[in-house]
């Protein structure tokens, strides 16, 4: 009987043109004009990132005190000079590749660990998912930029330990995401079908079940992105994450504040950066959602 | 209905219990001596062995934690460092501080976002609801305290419209009583301090209702423009009744509990959010109480308005879920 039911697939798929599901997602998403300025100005600051340092014409902390202090924007300086005779260009420039690895590394730790979490939670269940949930339950009962601020409180305000308290607190996001993947996947026939072959725990959830949970967490990831870039700028604005002279966005705001009435562009620079990029990657991560995603929209 | 309360009530047991564990265990994570790193690095001897012993830290840590849990069930949330007094005697003014401002944000996030979101899904794709969703798309993204500094430079520098920062006027302060300051020059009588303490409440609580109302706005777009394609909607329609009723009337009811749950979700991220608001406007709230504490590295002060914020979030996530079950009543059987 499986033999027919496979000889009638075989015969469909060759009728019928055959798209993988990525592919479908990606014509979806080429539709959605949002969606590709999202991706265009992800693109732009993902290569200012990596390209910019080496193309602007100052590093993080050329000082000039004398002869270019608090200089408004110009052919010369184009956004401007801060309190130090520093060129902003050059230093928002610099900031993207901090805020971005902060954004993107931090994510990363997130999904790691809430995927480790989430797998077992879910695919184990019993007592293992009751202590994991309640932890992420316990974790989600702070309002996350304030259990954020605890962490950095407890182990020191410097960039590294803002980008681990971002990555802490985005855990129980990914953990939950996973377990409920994996509780609906697990369910399917084709784990049981793996099972019966004798295919062991760990080969089945890295081979079957993590792929399967990848498009939500690559849609979530994305908007995550967003806000621990925003958070990592409120924890650097807030004296806890980088430190002066390097030229985090959120530390430049909070350097701002005490010249901004006379050189406002100190402060509108970094500003439009942050929103920028962060207006970015939710635009990314909407349109990724309405691509792979279509039942998760709101 | 009562045994879905009860059972509601029943799991926030651990998480309370969890709560009141990581807040007491902030302060053992500290690395090295944590009254070492308190007092700084010319303290002596004497003075680190009787703070670990104001601190508790000379016992094994469940003694501590059963301890501290004894003292915040009558009340106790240990000391202020920096002004050696109770921090329950100290807290209100400024918990006060943060009501007063969170309530106002979002009682203009609401107004204006369901508001905003009810017209953008009644004249769908007109040039106000493409607008208004890109509006809103930008408030999404913005980090509130630049926001918060650029209102500061237009509305406060150079218009001169509102004050830079504070809760009052420092020259004529406000006489507290509730600590809430409108209510207070409300039952004073003082029309004069009232429309100070409104003049000083603008800014800021337009920098924290930004995102939320952005949010509103979207949900309630969506939610409405759902409802508003219903056969019951066509019918009230078709039987002539008035445009508005329909929209604010009969839609808006039924779409009532995404827009409801978003709400009660953004009113405790606004209790978040208000730390970064206050620190730019100077805002005497629980958020400069925190922000303070920690460049003081007075800890129990960190760790007390913490956990008090995070019982707010608690408990204005149950009063959702309880309001869903009365809204919705086939919600209680999930």
């Amino acid at each position: 009987m499986a033999d027919i039911s496979t000889d009638k697939m075989e015969v469909n798929l060759e009728e019928e043109q055959v798209i993988s599901p990525w592919k479908e997602a990606w014509r979806t998403f080429r539709k959605n004009k949002l969606a590709l300025v999202g991706g265009g100005i992800v693109t732009f600051f993902i290569l200012l990132a990596i390209i910019g340092p080496f193309v602007v014409p100052e590093g993080i902390d050329d000082q000039k005190l004398t002869e270019a202090r608090l200089q408004p924007p110009s052919a010369e300086y184009w956004f401007g000079t801060d309190d130090f005779g520093r060129d902003i260009f050059s230093r928002v420039v610099h900031g993207a590749r901090i805020s971005l690895s902060v954004g993107f590394f931090s994510v990363m730790g997130s999904i790691i660990v809430g995927s480790f979490l989430g797998i077992l939670a879910g695919y184990y269940r019993g007592i293992v998912d009751g202590v994991i949930s309640r932890i992420f339950d316990i974790m989600l009962a702070f309002p996350s930029i304030l259990l954020a601020i605890g962490i950095v409180a407890v182990l020191g305000p410097s960039l590294q330990n803002a980008l681990i308290a971002i990555a802490i607190i985005n855990i129980p996001t990914f953990g939950r995401l996973i377990r409920s993947k994996v509780l609906s996947v697990k369910e399917e026939e084709f784990i049981l079908a793996a099972k019966s072959i004798g295919m062991k725990d760990t080969r089945i959830l890295f081979h079957h079940i993590l792929p399967n949970s990848m498009p939500p967490i690559i849609v979530q990831g994305t908007l995550a992105i967003a806000t621990a870039i925003i958070e990592a700028a409120a924890l650097g604005f807030l004296g806890l994450g980088a430190r002066s002279p390097k030229p985090e966005w959120g530390r430049m705001l909070a350097d701002s504040q005490a010249y901004f009435i006379n050189a406002p562009w100190m402060m509108i620079f970094p500003g439009l950066a942050i929103i920028l990029t962060v207006l970015g990657f939710n635009l990314l991560g909407d349109g990724l959602r309405d691509a792979l995603d279509p039942k998760m929209k709101t | 209905m009562y045994a879905y309360i009860i059972r509601r009530l029943l799991t926030l047991i651990p998480v309370l219990l969890g709560l009141t564990l990581i807040v007491f265990l902030m302060i053992r994570a500290i690395p090295g001596n944590p009254a070492h790193i308190i007092l700084g690095q010319a303290a002596t001897e004497e003075s680190i062995e009787a703070l670990n012993k104001k601190l508790g830290l000379d016992q094994p840590w469940y003694v501590q934690y059963f301890k501290y849990l004894g003292g915040l069930l009558t009340g106790d949330l240990g000391d202020s460092i920096r002004t050696d007094s109770p921090i329950s005697e100290q807290i209100w003014p400024y918990l006060a501080g943060t009501i007063e401002l969170a309530l106002v944000a979002m009682l203009i996030a609401v107004f204006i976002g369901v508001n905003a979101g009810i017209i953008s899904a009644w004249f769908q794709n007109s040039w106000f609801d493409y607008a208004l969703m890109l509006l809103a798309l930008i408030g999404v993204s913005m980090p509130i305290f630049w926001l918060g500094l650029l209102e500061q430079w237009i509305f406060a520098v150079n218009l001169d419209w509102f004050p830079t920062g504070g809760r009052d006027n420092v020259r004529n302060p406000v006489e507290p009583i509730t600590h809430l300051y409108i209510i207070d020059t409300i039952i004073q009588g003082d029309t004069e301090k009232l429309v100070e303490v409104i003049r000083h409440l603008v800014l800021p609580a337009v920098a924290l209702a930004t995102i939320p109302m952005a949010i509103i706005a979207r949900i309630t777009r969506s939610s409405m423009l759902e409802v508003m394609r219903t056969d019951y909607i066509r019918t009230a329609k078709a039987k002539g009744m008035k445009m508005f009723w329909v929209v604010y009337k009969h839609s808006l009811k039924n779409a009532s509990i995404p827009i409801l749950t978003v709400i009660g979700l953004q009113l405790g991220l606004l209790l978040g959010g208000a730390i970064l608001t206050e620190t730019i406007f100077s805002w005497p709230g629980i958020g400069r109480y925190i922000y303070d504490a920690i460049n003081y590295r007075d800890y129990p002060v960190v760790q007390s308005s913490i956990l008090i914020i995070a019982l707010f979030f608690v408990l204005i996530n149950l009063i959702v879920d309880i309001l869903y079950a009365i809204i919705d009543p086939r919600i209680k059987y999930r």
